[in-house]
């Protein structure tokens, strides 16, 4: 696909289980959008997965980070760590099924519609991911622009 | 309605209200932070028994009206102060999530 020209590119570093500070990534993501003047409904959908991305990497990661990169058609969420990283893709991206720890759960995460909540508000999905060396998550939302 | 009508309506204690003219379209009772995310819609309360940090996250990205925390569960002070400065409404219901979910639902159904 021709890329447009990027019109913003932000890096977030996220620590491993640090739930203190997890969802602020997600926030910092939605305001930069809003201050972009980037649509309601693309602001919303990039904030669900951004969300999500951030918590499965506090949760299930030993650290990583969130990139950002908005362009002219469409916001793009890169979500990167150095593992452990997902045997089983497919069986992850389940509704329902959840490796989360019981203290997780008690919080209200572990549901296991991460993924599945990810994938829904995204146009373009991809996730790529190797035991011992870690998985590399891609959501694209297109921001609709007509094509001339 | 407007979210400090709802509040005064129902009794519930304000804890933080940062936007008390916010409109409440609806409600989602539901204590599983991704289910809230998949099928909460802007302008509704949320209605809960979490009162972690993250809640005040997930009602700010969800665009909730506000928490309603049920049966008295108090958050911590710093998800309060969280809530004030990231402009999420948060209310206490001493009532439990059954009976103020259906006082809610009459509320904005009446």
């Amino acid at each position: 696909m021709p890329r447009t020209s990027l019109v913003l590119k932000r890096i977030y570093p996220v620590a491993p289980r640090d739930l203190e500070r997890a969802g602020t990534v997600s926030t910092a993501v939605r305001r930069e959008l809003l201050d972009l003047g980037v649509g309601a409904d693309v602001v919303r959908r990039a904030s669900i997965i951004c969300f999500e991305g951030e918590m499965n990497l506090v949760l299930y990661s030993t650290g990583g980070r969130v990139i950002l990169l908005v362009e002219d058609d469409r916001v793009e969420l890169l979500f990167s760590d150095h593992g452990p990283g997902i045997a089983d893709v497919e069986l992850a991206s389940q509704p329902g099924y959840s490796t989360a720890p019981d203290w997780a759960r008690e919080l209200g995460f572990g549901a296991g519609l991460g993924i599945t909540n990810m994938e829904q508000n995204s146009d373009l999905f991809k996730i790529r991911s190797r035991v011992g060396k870690g998985t590399v998550v891609r959501a694209t939302i297109l921001r609709g622009i007509p094509f001339f | 309605m407007q979210l400090s009508q709802v509040s005064a309506e129902l009794g519930l204690d304000a804890l933080a209200t940062p936007e008390p003219n916010r409109e409440v379209r609806g409600g989602y009772c539901s204590d599983l932070l991704s289910d809230v995310l998949a099928h909460a819609q802007p302008g509704d309360l949320w209605i809960t028994h979490q009162r972690h940090l993250n809640v005040v996250a997930v009602a700010k990205l969800r665009e909730a009206a506000g928490v309603v925390f049920v049966r008295g569960l108090r958050p911590a002070p710093e998800v309060i102060a969280r809530a004030q400065a990231e402009g999420v409404n948060l209310l206490l219901a001493a009532h439990p999530a059954f009976e103020t979910a259906g006082r809610l639902y009459a509320l904005l159904h009446r």
